[in-house]
């Protein structure tokens, strides 16, 4: 065959993109396929198919697409972290003339990929689960506003995924840290495949997360159950409702300055190139206007988490809840003033400097507010020291001191000295980790009784939580030293061998994290086998105090059998305490959306569009293009959209949860 | 745990002893009055930070369930008084901090000259301040001294207590130009020009690097720095000197193709006007320089004229090779300068023409060539206007 009809047909694909002769990869792909085959053996014997398709990828409830978010959370976990421990190995070991184990293509690849999958792939849908699986149930609402929009977000984030994925076995991914910084990520620093899948990974994700975002927010401003003012909403829906106007303000300009990437890339025009005027100064601004509220869009949440979890726990109500939501608001604000402290060292004026960095230091005074509000919830409380409040307690400890040396590197001249240094590497990673990370699993642990209807196992949570936490210190700690060594980050290779000692410690930290992960696994698989001993009949395992407690645990389809009707911000606390009498009669048939195939049809065509641009194979590109319009365009005339549960099928839901409510007392 | 814990720390402790805290322990007194603002600071939010984790310490521990002789108050939730406390502590510490920051930042702002060499002495004005130009290269860096007219890679040496001026730029992509025990860094950055003011108090040999990865080479681009009496930095430039060799614009041409781990080069002679070529992306002769460009455009540019005034580009850095569906490469053609005077400028493209792609140390790069589609995006350029 000619070389041209096979460019026509493969683009700029070969055999030779593929990493045959890299052990390493040819292990972690048989690895892979032989897991995943066995998986969809498994599906086909069991017929599950079918199930699958039917219950959960067609599904538009959102408790369901909750829980999909959280499991490709978990699972891209084990891929951004399997990136972590080969960093630190690396690390270790390349000392005294060593090479380490991993060359710079590599090496370059891992550290970029493990950045974007942990941010785009792991914190984002843990968090957009959560807010997804709660906040419809916290306000008293049926599901989202847009059903079928929430699960062609899900599988358009998915899409994202499998594109990043695709690049460990077919090509490279980028090689130039997890922003990609022009001139580096330009095509003629970086001609090859790898900042290609990085552009159209994160914009396929990037729809996916910016529809998610205007979802949410027309979910909590309209769907609000009566009684629910805004001052009476729990404090998770807030921040989430926070979250998601940075989401819709903040995306779009990730989008744009990809965008401005890939037509620099694609087609030759300057934005982001050194010659003809163009600026990487621009983009370098660009996407961190994106990249600081991302931050907040990750920690709002588990700000919102751990208020919840902090009252509950302590029973008692959340002190200052009116300034906690204020301070959710000054936050959500000031996030975009202060994008410019992330690049102090590429010369801006002292004048600027300071002001960016004295509004970052701003944002300190609410965050420190929040973390007195949690303090005095607690006083005078009667704290039950289940999982999550554990990690709430591990969360306030760790994040005061990531606050701290946040603060620090605000300061311009403290950070001309430790910008790009292992002691930021150990910054963010407290911050993050000892945030978001810790909240996601404080609010996996709060909610699993809710969505499963039995509790997790606290034995292997506790180990899993020891696990995380003294490896949490153990690994970034010594970063800090090193960062006050003078250590840059991202270095392959180390001349000093002094530092050695530091990255070893680092690297057992990484290594007991790895067990917390692990314990974090069996703890699911014990509790699964447990489940009976661990059920949850009352549908409020904790004495909980918000309205997602007043359902069965799992919720029905539709949440509520009546629209719940709120005097208080604890209204199920309140309901508990003036005698609430669960209705037994008079049910009505429930108004609900119909699944539909869709939203996993349309991300499979966009997933496929930019594998196709990837690799320049324009055919393919073209054509899913095309299908997305066909396909787009023809669920418009889909009219059997929504259906009504009959009412006997409600009754037997409902007396089902009488009668199980009856047993437990 | 605990006990691993304490296994952990025994190294540790040892470690410590014999390691270099540059950064809290530097040797330039920029680089000092650095460290200063991060002890003060650090000091000045452990005030509240040290309360806050005690406080949550205290409070876990006594109003934990089974505690039942700690007060209970499941209702209570607002107070005014300790509102007020708990937004006015943290906004007290950051006035503080605001007003350390803003004179901090002014004070160490690196483009302003130096006012003092050390705590407590003034610079002396009867000597000249060091000038040194840094070019950021792939992946090595090199130093030109214009009063001196020498130039070395991945070696600098100054003098001790002498201000050091560093105009600071890259070829290619971004670095951050970083010596801990001299100063902060700030970024080396192509077609831009950042600048750093800093002196060192005490002789010695220091470590700089990059700080900011800029791909394959990057672990490998450090490079000593070393503070010198006068006389030994008299001798040391001698030896640069007697090193000969002359860095021209072919020379740098060649100097600026990717290369790792480079050793320490020195040239007795370099091209005067070499860093102002490098700063302007037109080394290669018959490019329009930036600040041509710039003078051009701030006049109201060359019309339609100007549109079409490129050549063809046989070389960028190493590996552009076009864009999938855009036009070719091309740069900015020259219209006139001293030495390149209209018409000659598309014969004398010197740069070295290496096709061959750069391929990382691992992976074979996939082949990759442009389709030869025409531009439809930017609309057609006649190739050469000669």
């Amino acid at each position: 065959m000619s070389p041209d009809f096979l460019k026509l047909i493969f683009g700029r694909l070969t055999i030779e993109s593929l990493p045959l002769h890299e052990p390493i990869v040819v292990g972690t792909f048989a690895v892979v396929a032989t897991g995943g085959l066995v998986m969809l053996a498994g599906l086909t014997y069991l017929r599950l198919w079918g199930y699958l398709w039917r219950e959960w990828f067609t599904s538009v409830d959102h408790k369901r697409i909750g829980i999909m978010y959280m499991i490709l959370g978990i699972v891209m976990l084990l891929r951004g972290f399997a990136d972590a421990l080969m960093m630190r190995l690396q690390q270790a070991l390349a000392f005294g003339g060593s090479e380490g184990y991993l060359n710079a293509h590599h090496y370059d690849q891992i550290f970029t990929a493990h950045g974007v999958i942990m941010i785009f792939f792991v914190a984002m849908p843990l968090v957009t689960g959560l807010m997804n699986y709660v906040v419809p149930l916290q306000i008293g609402a049926r599901d989202v506003s847009f059903p079928f929009l929430n699960n062609f977000s899900f599988w358009m984030t998915v899409g994202g995924a499998v594109l990043v994925m695709a690049s460990l076995f077919i090509g490279e991914f980028a090689r130039t840290g997890w922003l990609a910084y022009p001139p580096l990520s330009n095509i003629g620093y970086s001609p090859d495949v790898g900042v290609d899948y990085y552009i159209w990974g994160l914009q396929v994700a990037g729809v996916g997360t910016t529809l998610s975002g205007i979802n949410l927010i027309c979910t909590i401003v309209k769907l609000r159950c009566p009684g629910m003012t805004m001052m009476k909403m729990p404090v998770f829906t807030w921040t989430s409702l926070c979250t998601n106007v940075l989401i819709v303000a903040s995306f779009p300009v990730l989008t744009v300055v990809l965008a401005l990437l890939t037509l620099d890339r694609y087609v030759g025009t300057n934005f982001f190139t050194n010659d003809f005027g163009g600026s990487p100064m621009m983009y370098v601004n660009l996407i961190w206007i994106w990249g600081h509220p991302e931050v907040y869009i990750l920690v709002l949440p588990a700000f919102g988490i751990f208020s919840e979890v902090t009252s509950t726990f302590s029973g008692k109500r959340l002190f200052g809840y009116t300034s906690m939501v204020y301070a959710t608001v000054v936050i959500t604000i000031l996030s975009y003033l202060v994008w410019l402290h992330h690049f102090f060292t590429m010369g801006s004026g002292a004048s600027v400097n300071s002001f960016f960095g004295i509004t970052t230091m701003i944002i300190s005074i609410p965050t420190g507010a929040k973390m007195f509000n949690w303090l005095f919830t607690m006083y005078r409380g009667r704290i039950r020291y289940e999982l999550p409040m554990l990690w709430t307690i591990a969360f306030m400890l760790t994040f005061v001191l990531g606050g701290m040396t946040g603060v620090l590197l605000a300061v311009p001249p403290a950070d001309f000295v430790l910008h790009n240094s292992l002691f930021l590497i150990a910054h963010f990673h407290n911050v993050i980790i000892g945030g978001v990370v810790f909240g996601a699993f404080a609010g996996i642990n709060y909610w699993f009784p809710k969505a499963f209807g039995f509790k997790l196992d606290p034995f292997w949570g506790k180990l899993s939580f020891w696990f995380w936490v003294t490896g949490f210190y153990l690994a970034f700690m010594p970063l800090y030293v090193l960062g006050l060594m003078g250590v840059t980050r991202r270095l392959r290779v180390f001349d000093d061998p002094s530092l050695q000692i530091w990255f070893i410690i680092a690297g057992i930290g990484a290594f007991l994290v790895f067990l917390g992960i692990l314990s974090m696994l069996m703890q699911f698989a014990v509790s699964f086998l447990k489940r009976e001993q661990l059920k949850d009949v009352t549908g409020d395992p904790w004495d909980a105090r918000t309205l997602e407690w007043a359902t069965s645990s799992p919720p029905p389809d539709y949440n509520f059998a009546f629209t719940p009707v709120v005097h208080d911000n604890d209204a199920w606390w309140d309901m508990k305490r003036r005698g609430y009498q669960r209705p037994l009669t008079g049910f009505k048939p429930i108004h609900m959306p119909s699944s539909t195939g869709t939203g996993i049809i349309l991300a499979g065509l966009a997933t496929a569009m930019g594998f196709g641009l990837i690799w320049y194979i324009w055919w393919l590109a073209a054509l899913s293009f095309a299908g997305l319009l066909v396909v787009g365009i023809g669920h418009t005339f889909n009219y059997h959209r929504d259906f009504d549960i009959p009412a006997d099928d409600v009754i037997r839901a409902e007396d089902a949860r009488t009668k199980l409510l009856a047993g437990a007392k | 745990m605990s006990r691993l814990k304490i296994l952990a720390l025994l190294p540790l402790a040892a470690a410590l002893s014999g390691c270099d805290y540059v950064v809290l322990a530097p040797a330039g007194d920029i680089a000092a009055q650095q460290r200063d603002l991060v002890i003060i600071s650090t000091v000045l939010m452990l005030l509240i930070v040290v309360p806050v984790m005690a406080l949550t310490v205290l409070f876990a521990w006594r109003y934990r369930q089974s505690n039942t002789d700690a007060r209970y108050e499941p209702e209570w939730d607002h107070s005014t008084a300790l509102e007020l406390v708990i937004w006015s502590a943290p906004l007290l510490i950051i006035v503080c901090l605001g007003a350390l920051t803003w004179m901090g930042t002014h004070l160490l702002d690196p483009y302003r000259t130096l006012g003092r060499i050390h705590a407590d002495r003034a610079v002396d004005q009867s000597k000249a301040p060091l000038e040194v130009d840094v070019v950021a290269l792939d992946w090595k860096w090199l130093f030109i001294y214009p009063d001196y007219g020498i130039a070395t890679v991945n070696e600098l040496a100054a003098p001790v207590d002498r201000p050091i001026t560093f105009r600071i730029t890259a070829s290619s992509v971004m670095n951050s130009f970083y010596i801990p025990a001299l100063a902060g860094q700030i970024y080396a950055m192509p077609g831009m020009e950042t600048k750093l003011h800093a002196v060192v108090n005490h002789a010695g040999s220091y470590k700089g690097f990059s700080a900011n990865y800029s791909g394959a080479g990057f672990s490998g681009m450090r490079f000593n720095f070393q503070g010198l009496d006068d006389k030994g930095f008299d001798a040391w430039v001698a030896s640069a000197k007697s090193a000969g060799g002359s860095l021209g614009r072919a020379e740098y041409l060649q100097l600026e193709k990717p290369s790792e781990n480079e050793p320490v080069r020195r040239w007795g002679t370099v091209d005067a006007d070499l860093y102002r070529l490098i700063l302007n992306m037109c080394v290669e002769t018959g490019k329009m320089c930036q600040s041509e460009m710039m003078a051009i455009d701030a006049k109201g540019g060359n019309g339609h004229e100007g549109l079409n005034n490129t050549l063809p580009l046989a070389y960028d850095k190493y590996a552009r090779r076009g864009t999938a569906l855009g036009p070719e490469p091309s740069f900015v053609a020259g219209t006139c300068t001293p030495d390149a005077p209209q018409g000659k400028t598309t014969a004398s493209i010197t740069a070295p023409v290496d096709m061959a792609p750069l391929l990382g140390a691992g992976l074979k790069r996939p082949s990759f060539t442009p389709l030869k589609s025409s531009s439809f995006f930017l609309g057609l350029r006649p190739k050469s206007d000669s």
